[in-house]
């Protein structure tokens, strides 16, 4: 098996390096980059983020990158997108007034107090559980109803539930986890969930290396 | 349903651990990145890193110490102690901290909260408080508990919030290292006046203290020094018994 490339797309991003760390851990050839070479001759890219919304595309669009990435991602490009980089492959997103990637159908929403949940508090930060629908390669090893650590106050709510792989209950049922031809979507952060959380990009790794 | 977190909290000076943790199957107890993947084990939810180093100097190994503990243990990790700056903020993050906590510095310039949610996002913006019990409330004190100032606990924990704190950190000076339980009061107050995360410090003695922080103090998270260095409690048990009474915990 040779041992392949992965790209991190520099977003500008506080957890970049937190990223960059767990695939060096799972003993991946890792680099970050904002260049568009980097990211085709790639065997899988991971899209991170935290902050905004608007920040992470105002980052990708001054690098020149959006096309790329949609484009590497309906050709079936390998990718990991994680939190923001997540919420960023919808349409738009209630945090900013940018449009999002669209390669998903559907929109990003606040979490609300409401009568229902008076003392929620956001962000939803800590520790909560993901209940799988369907099983996916890239979380073998990784039992149903597993913790993953989360931080957000935002969440994805595709149109169609074919796209709709995890679910985690905040208040409400939203989708932790999507799926779309080759892009992976975790709404919680792999990189700071633990040896599960190491599991994912060990997935990942194995999965684009083929 | 999100979790209870229950996290240790740990002394940095000089870029070593200190204060009292004796393992005996710890070969190097002032080793950072050691103790972290120990308590990693034993389950901690997260991770606090406190730099206690007096000079700004000397301060530089902390970036070291999250360098190395961050490429070793895979959970979320909170560094404060000294921070007065986004600058700051910023090489703690690009280290590998997850959360950062501000305290004396926002009380001077409430504006550097602002400044930081702004520039790396609220999410990893703690502003952490030290309060003290008077006659009409809690007031704040600064730089470790030793200067008072002239801020009300509950006004200071709104106004922290506004400013776009992500999360809260609250000691109770009185309380602190007494082990007869965390300030529910002054925490249920908190929680109640703010929509963010209040995470409980300064009390723990034990199992029903933690019980009694989360039930009455309404805290998100907890967390415990030198209870859980002396190993009076294992953060263990500690998830055990808050299981068996109804409370959500990872395990």
């Amino acid at each position: 098996m040779k041992k392949s490339k992965i790209a991190i797309i520099d977003t500008g991003s506080a957890n970049l390096h937190s990223v960059l760390k767990a695939c060096k851990r799972v003993g991946t050839n890792v680099s970050i980059t904002s260049n568009k070479k980097d990211l085709y001759k790639s065997d899988g890219i991971i899209f991170p983020g935290v902050g905004s919304s608007d920040a992470v595309m105002n980052y990708v669009e001054k690098n020149n990158l959006i096309n790329t990435i949609t484009t590497l991602m309906d050709k079936g490009h390998a990718f990991l997108n994680i939190c923001l980089g997540m919420q960023v492959l919808f349409n738009s997103s209630e945090e900013g007034n940018k449009k999002g990637l669209g390669f998903i159908d559907g929109e990003v929403k606040k979490f609300q107090r409401d009568n229902k949940n008076i003392n929620l508090k956001i962000p939803h930060m800590g520790w909560n559980t993901v209940n799988f629908k369907s099983t996916h390669t890239i979380f073998n090893g990784v039992p149903n109803k597993s913790n993953f650590y989360f931080v957000h106050s935002y969440y994805c709510k595709p149109k169609e539930n074919k796209y709709f792989l995890g679910e985690t209950n905040y208040g409400i049922s939203f989708c932790s986890v999507s799926v779309k031809k080759n892009v992976i979507a975790t709404q919680f952060h792999p990189e700071k969930s633990g040896d599960l959380g190491l599991e994912i990009y060990d997935n990942f790794t194995k999965k684009v290396s083929g | 349903m999100l979790s209870k977190r229950i996290i240790p909290c740990l002394d940095v000076d000089r870029g070593r651990v200190v204060k009292g943790v004796s393992f005996i199957d710890i070969q190097d107890a002032g080793d950072p990145a050691e103790l972290a993947n120990y308590y990693n084990c034993e389950g901690a939810d997260e991770l606090v890193f406190l730099d206690i180093t007096a000079s700004s100097e000397k301060r530089k190994t902390m970036i070291e110490v999250v360098e190395k503990v961050s490429s070793e243990v895979f959970i979320p990790l909170t560094v404060g102690g000294g921070v007065s700056s986004t600058k700051d903020m910023g090489n703690m993050l690009n280290a590998g901290a997850d959360k950062v906590a501000i305290n004396s510095a926002a009380i001077t310039n409430p504006k550097l909260i602002q400044n930081c949610s702004k520039y790396f996002g609220s999410q990893c913006v703690v502003v952490a408080m030290d309060a003290k019990k008077t006659n009409t409330g809690w007031k704040v004190y600064s730089h470790g508990g030793k200067i008072e100032t002239n801020k009300d606990a509950l006004n200071w924990a709104k106004e922290a919030y506004n400013l776009g704190a992500g999360e809260l950190l609250v000691t109770s000076i009185d309380q602190d290292g007494q082990q007869t339980g965390y300030d529910n009061e002054l925490l249920k107050n908190i929680s109640d006046s703010v929509e963010i995360p209040v995470i409980a410090s300064g009390g723990a003695g034990k199992l029903e203290h933690f019980n009694d922080a989360f039930k009455y103090g309404k805290a998100d998270a907890v967390l415990a020094a030198s209870l859980f260095h002396f190993r009076k409690l294992r953060i263990i048990e500690v998830k055990e018994y808050l299981s068996s009474n109804g409370f959500i915990i990872r395990k």
